[in-house]
């Protein structure tokens, strides 16, 4: 019954709904005129920081951020 | 005695959260389907003791089909940082689903459509407002009310057709040198992505 039903284009190269969701809504926003386009653009800014954990401890953070510090 | 405290205890619980219910004139039924059987086993094993709640009852039912169809549709649009347009009386919208453009007319069967990137138009009398969604999907209820999702919605109007020509060359171009599949896809979406831009503009 499980048969791999036919799937979009970027699912079948690994992408997921999210990450494709993502890059279209960029796209859209990259064509936008000013100054619309800048606000977009400014909602795509992030800032985190990823640290894995080893033995409970955690290791040195990888920050990734888009705002100039 | 203990259990008539408890019984009395859980009773003015339960006529509070009616009132505090009521209050909101929400229709919300005390049981679903799903707890009568609950019910009916918890008053076996315990007859004393009122049942108490289960998740499900305080879960808001599907709406159900009205038995007159309602003359509008109520649509809302919805982005991750705005409503653009919320509980607005409509009489249709195209939304422009995976499987071709669809028409919402009020009374429409219950659907879940997704979407792709393309144009949603919304038709009030005479006017026609056009919002072009980047992908999202549409939910319609039973009770003719229409919630769209997208990320991105604008209308027509802020688009630079400029730049919307570049990126359609641009990822054409990356399409042929693209090599891996992720690097196909990708390209392919661009494509997609600025033909449907191109032609909300020139449509």
């Amino acid at each position: 019954m499980s048969s791999s039903a036919a799937q979009p284009f970027w699912r079948a190269a690994g992408m997921t709904y999210v990450t494709y969701s993502n890059l279209c809504a960029s796209l859209v926003r990259q064509c936008l005129k000013e100054p619309y386009r800048s606000e977009a653009l400014s909602r795509e800014k992030v800032h985190f920081n990823v640290s894995k954990w080893v033995d409970g401890k955690p290791e040195k953070p990888t920050i990734r951020t888009d705002t100039p510090e | 005695m203990l259990r008539h405290g408890s019984r009395s205890l859980f009773g003015r619980a339960s006529a509070t959260s009616m009132r505090w219910r009521r209050l909101f004139s929400t229709d919300l039924p005390v049981e679903t389907a799903e707890d009568t059987k609950f019910v009916e086993s918890w008053k076996k094993m315990n007859p004393n003791m009122d049942p108490p709640k289960t998740p499900s009852a305080y879960m808001k039912l599907r709406p159900p089909t009205p038995a007159n169809i309602p003359s509008k549709l109520t649509v809302n649009l919805v982005l991750p940082y705005d409503s653009v347009l919320s509980s607005k009386e409509v009489d249709m919208v195209i939304v422009p689903a995976t499987t071709g453009q669809m028409g919402v007319l009020p009374g429409h069967v219950a659907t879940i459509a997704e979407l792709k990137p393309g144009i949603l138009s919304v038709h009030e009398g005479n006017d026609v407002t056009k919002y072009f969604l980047s992908s999202g999907f549409a939910f319609v209820h039973a009770n003719s009310v229409a919630d769209i999702i997208a990320i991105e919605a604008t209308p027509i109007d802020r688009l630079d057709p400029s730049l919307v020509q570049k990126g359609l060359a641009d990822f054409q171009q990356k399409l042929n040198t693209a090599s891996t599949d992720v690097e196909k896809a990708e390209a392919q979406i661009g494509i997609d992505v600025h033909s449907a831009l191109n032609a909300a503009l020139t449509g």
